[in-house]
């Protein structure tokens, strides 16, 4: 098992599906449980939802259909992100669907829909981000603020700007 | 674009519109070859395309990767115990 460490290392496939969508795809070699654990435990989400770019501040999940979520990271910047929503279908270890806004910019909501397709010991993992307006999509994509983790404060504000 | 037709699932005027609007804003460059027409994607043409994706796709790439890591250290520890 430890002799795939880092064998999938930016692997990561970034892909424009239709004009308000984008889709993330990333393979690894874990069971599917065990991924949508970490999708789905706080102390988990902890863990990567930053990546090396800050620190995870808060990892709400009320993991039932209706319940909300609220992830916040302090990114090295010093500035702060946080993203939340709502959880609109949970099946578990196969597929998750929820509400997400960017709080800066709350009236952009996009609908996330993560899957998790297990075979052979591989999980792949899809993410989904379905937004209100290509526009809306775009200015997400422009700004690398599906983290807002590369982004200068400034480019943040040019984004609420643009949404709003 | 016989390849083309092939490969994308589209039929052949499907291919050849899509391709004449690559050509018309010169994402892609074409040269005949008797009765063949190869085509050739223009790199530095898409360079914007690729600056416009590159922040938020390595945001994500990142992030997976740490995700990675979590999940190898989680294995580690199933097999450990």
């Amino acid at each position: 098992m430890s002799s795939s460490i880092g064998n999938r290392r930016g692997t990561a496939v970034f892909t424009l599906p239709s004009d308000n969508e984008i889709l993330i795809t990333r393979e690894f070699d874990a069971p599917a449980d065990l991924v949508f654990d970490a999708w789905t435990t706080p102390e988990l989400v902890k863990r990567w939802w930053a990546g090396d770019r800050g620190q995870v501040t808060e990892a709400r999940i009320d993991l039932r259909i209706g319940g909300r979520w609220r992830w916040v990271m302090t990114a090295n910047g010093g500035f702060e992100v946080a993203f939340s929503g709502v959880y609109r279908e949970i099946e578990r270890s196969h597929r998750l669907v929820r509400t997400e806004v960017f709080e800066m910019s709350p009236d952009a909501e996009a609908l996330s829909t993560v899957t998790f397709d297990e075979s052979d010991g591989v999980t792949t993992l899809k993410i989904l981000g379905h937004y209100p307006t290509k526009d809306i999509r775009d200015a997400a994509i422009a700004s690398g603020m599906e983290g807002g983790l590369q982004t200068s404060l400034d480019e943040l504000e040019m984004l609420v700007l643009q949404v709003v | 674009m016989g390849e083309l037709v092939d490969r994308l699932g589209l039929t052949q005027p499907q291919v050849s519109k899509h391709l004449a609007v690559l050509r018309a804003v010169g994402l892609v460059s074409a040269r005949a070859d008797g009765r063949r027409r190869w085509y050739r994607v223009n790199g530095p043409a898409l360079q914007p395309v690729y600056e416009w994706v590159r922040g938020f796709e390595s945001t994500w790439d990142n992030r997976l990767d740490k995700l990675d890591d979590v999940l190898v250290e989680l294995q580690t520890k199933e097999e450990a115990t």
